[in-house]
């Protein structure tokens, strides 16, 4: 139920746009999560954009794992 | 997929699995409950717990909201769709939950209008579509889908669709864990907590657990990296306190757009799980401001007397007190194609995930 992925934003219009991730396109809705823009990598769950996916932090922790 | 595929290398599965390993060398049992059933689904189909040593015991928790739906909720649904006027429209999982007496996929089999949707902006396009049909959301899920609920509520009213409604069985996570604490007829010793609830509502609402009851606790992804390194954080906290691994989509204070959405439509009120019966201010209930929204209002669904299967131990097995194969159903009379039992059901239920998986 909890399922989300992290998709990248292609268009946004006010709350609506859409999102990519592989091959796959979907519409979302942005009505609860501010601050988004074309690019930008986003958690989709149910439709709807839930977080931005941080880039800085996904490679912090990629890093710290591998200089354990 | 970029976020996901970084995230299942081997490699590094290896690394922390060992790092894990010999973390644990000669101490004692460490307990852990994974409180999502997206967690628990993941750990089976990553065989995460094969690569985990003896003495690390990943237990499952109360998050699949399928699951702790209780069966009086799913009586009313089937009661809405045996209204001429409505249609359901529902997330794929409810779909053949037994109820009491029936299902909402027997019920449709027999005629009834319900369509699986896959988020609230196609429930709201059906009741724009057919202005005459009643559409009625099955609203279950936690603190991740609450605001996509509460915000198909807003939408509704800004158009003024007089044939939208959804009947709600949404809940809340900490208190829940709370409750299970409290109890303590499981001895836990730390919390993988869930990620995409924590996305919401942060990290904060579970420092009590730490503060209080001396639990450690990690907020992790889903990837088995996420997984296996919020194991390896639970173990290393040398006093307890709450930390999260999935930093890039959880921050410390949460969402806090999708919290006012959600704090807009809905209060807290208390609410009955099945297996742990009912907790305090675990729940949410619709604003009276909103009750033109709210289907138990608008609808009054009558239901005869709730009739629970008594050999079922789903009950348990939510609250971590037992695990599938000490069912005496499991996998005889109760399988995914002929479910007794809530958790058998759910994609993300633990008896589906032990049977699919053989775990």
């Amino acid at each position: 139920m909890c399922l989300a992925i992290p998709m990248k934003v292609i268009s946004i219009h006010g709350n609506e746009g859409t999102v990519k991730a592989g091959n796959l396109s979907r519409r979302a809705n942005f009505s609860l999560l501010k601050g988004v823009k074309p690019g930008d990598y986003v958690l989709l769950h149910a439709g709807f954009a839930i977080e931005k996916v941080d880039a800085i932090e996904a490679k912090g922790m990629l890093k710290l794992i591998r200089e354990v | 997929m970029r976020y996901v595929d970084e995230f299942r290398n081997r490699k590094l599965i290896d690394k922390i699995a060992r790092l894990i390993r010999e973390k644990m060398a000669g101490r004692a049992e460490y307990k852990i409950m994974e409180v999502c059933g997206t967690h628990t689904m993941a750990i089976a189909r990553w065989g995460l717990r094969q690569i985990l040593p003896d003495n690390v015991k990943l237990i499952s928790g109360p998050g699949c909201p399928v699951c702790v739906t209780p069966k009086k909720y799913i009586d009313k649904a089937v009661a809405l769709s045996r209204m001429p006027e409505v249609t359901i429209a529902t997330f794929g999982d409810m779909l053949r939950v037994p109820g009491s007496y029936s299902s909402l996929d027997k019920e449709r089999s027999a005629g009834a209008s319900v369509k699986l949707v896959y988020s609230t902006d196609d429930a709201l396009d059906i009741a724009r579509k057919y202005p005459r049909r009643q559409v009625v959301f099955l609203g279950i899920g936690f603190e991740t889908t609450a605001p996509t609920v509460a915000a198909s509520i807003l939408e509704a009213k800004k158009e003024g669709l007089k044939n939208y409604s959804v009947l709600c069985g949404h809940k809340t996570m900490p208190e829940a864990l709370k409750k299970l604490v409290v109890d303590n007829r499981t001895r836990i010793d730390g919390f993988l907590l869930p990620g995409h609830v924590s996305a919401i509502i942060g990290s904060l609402p579970y420092e009590f657990l730490a503060e209080e009851y001396s639990k450690s606790c990690v907020v992790g992804g889903f990837e088995p990296v996420d997984i296996l390194e919020s194991i390896f954080m639970l173990i290393s906290q040398k006093k307890p306190k709450v930390e999260i691994e999935y930093s890039r989509i959880t921050h410390p204070s949460g969402n806090s757009t999708a919290r006012r959405v959600m704090e807009r439509v809905f209060v807290k009120a208390d609410s009955v799980w099945r297996g742990i019966g009912k907790v305090r201010s675990s729940g949410l209930r619709i604003r009276k401001d909103f009750s033109d929204f709210d289907a138990d209002i608008r609808f009054s669904p009558n239901i005869r007397p709730v009739r629970e299967d008594a050999r079922c131990i789903c009950g348990d097995v939510l609250k971590g007190v037992k695990v599938p194969p000490q069912c005496a159903l499991f996998g005889r009379s109760c399988t995914p194609e002929h479910p007794v039992g809530a958790c058998m059901v759910s994609s993300e239920g633990t008896c589906a995930a032990y049977y699919k998986y053989g775990v």
